[in-house]
């Protein structure tokens, strides 16, 4: 079977709640990767209270939220997160990525990470779909979910207010079936489950 | 000058009231048993409650107007005899980028389609542009609650975002809409003269 942790460029991993904070306290100083990230301010959290939300969130067995970092293949960096809240009755998750390591931005390892998140998404949550937001202003975003397979689904308009200026707010969406597709195509004439 | 005389919680045949926390567990229980209200009304799965679990939700709901201040909550009572008519609210209020979410239900059947639902959105508009000051509001409705898609339409809501088949009811899927509104296009309505 595929090992579905492992992608071109990265791999999804579990890391301690220590280094993890210590990476979300670092990233969170740069506010140009919490803007694309939240709609909301971001606060300046403790590593300590960090860390306490982190272990507060693992001890929930079953998860409520499946919560992966992201590794690079190359360096074994930890340069990021992916996570899937998952709405067991009517099979759809909401996904969220984010890559706290500037200097991985552009080089494909976030879409490499969607792709991971997809396919355990369908082939082992087994999802019916998979909805995502980002931001008008973050148009990097909006490629890399669309290479993964996202379709445009709407826009809230002006839902955001940045810098003293209305920003929409978009959500996109994939369908299991497209993934099957898209990933069959990928692979002519080979199972993607395998 | 500023309209202070216009009465924000009464319409013609209902009003904004508060939770009566003795009268209206029971009252609302009764709904909660109406699997189709509940299937329009929420998005998890129905479920019947008894008077005590309602009478605990008032609670919560109390605490978290109280602690969140992002939920403003209405009870819309009937003119004649204040008998607890629906529910209406703006929830998940989002100070930030003035952005609030809009709740309605009307729980006795006998009550619906008289018009009371869309006396109760025209009040819960005003109190989100003109009291709450809002830049724009959200209502989340599956694509099965035809009287809602139309009734927020007639108020001059527009379909911004379709997540579709994000919805699993009677093995079918169906598509989740997201409706939104601008303060300005309320605005423009209310000196049109249209929806008061």
């Amino acid at each position: 079977m595929k090992d579905i942790f492992r992608g071109t460029l990265v791999r999804l991993t579990t890391e301690s709640p220590e280094a993890l904070s210590a990476a979300f306290a670092r990233w969170n100083r740069d506010t140009e990767f919490t803007r694309l990230l939240n709609d909301s301010p971001q606060q300046m959290w403790s590593e300590k209270k960090i860390k306490e939300y982190i272990e507060k969130d693992m001890e929930k067995d079953p998860p409520e939220v499946y919560f992966f970092q992201v590794r690079t293949l190359a360096e074994d960096k930890l340069i990021g997160f992916v996570d899937l809240y998952p709405i067991w009755t009517h099979g759809n998750a909401w996904v969220g990525i984010g890559l706290g390591e500037r200097d991985y931005w552009g080089k494909g390892c976030g879409t490499d990470a969607m792709r991971l998140a997809l396919h355990y998404a369908f082939t082992e949550l087994n999802l019916h779909r998979v909805s995502l937001g980002v931001f008008e202003y973050n148009p990097r975003a909006i490629r890399s979910y669309e290479k993964a397979g996202f379709r445009m689904e709407g826009r809230q308009r002006q839902a955001l207010s940045r810098n003293g200026k209305r920003w929409d707010f978009l959500e996109m969406g994939i369908l299991r079936d497209e993934w099957l597709k898209l990933n069959m195509k990928q692979q002519p004439g080979r199972d993607p489950l395998i | 000058m500023l309209d202070f005389q216009t009465q924000l919680l009464d319409a013609r045949d209902i009003r904004f009231g508060s939770i009566d926390h003795e009268a209206h567990p029971e009252i609302e229980s009764g709904w909660t048993h109406d699997a189709e209200f509940m299937r329009l009304m929420e998005l998890k799965p129905a479920y019947p409650l008894s008077a005590a679990m309602v009478k605990k939700q008032y609670e919560t709901v109390e605490k978290k107007m109280d602690e969140d201040k992002n939920l403003f909550y209405f009870t819309i009572r009937a003119c004649t005899d204040d008998h607890l008519i629906g529910k209406a609210m703006i929830e998940w209020i989002d100070w930030t980028n003035s952005n609030g979410w809009l709740v309605l239900g009307i729980g006795a059947a006998e009550d619906r389609r008289k018009g009371y639902g869309s006396q109760a959105l025209d009040m819960l508009l005003r109190y989100a542009f003109a009291e709450l000051s809002l830049f724009r509001v959200t209502a989340a409705l599956p694509e099965y609650n035809e009287a809602a898609l139309a009734l927020f339409r007639k108020f001059g809501f527009i379909e911004e975002t379709r997540r579709r088949e994000a919805l699993h009811r009677e093995d079918r899927r169906w598509d989740l809409m997201c409706y939104g509104l601008l303060r300005s296009e309320w605005e423009a309505q209310v000196s049109a003269g249209g929806m008061r």
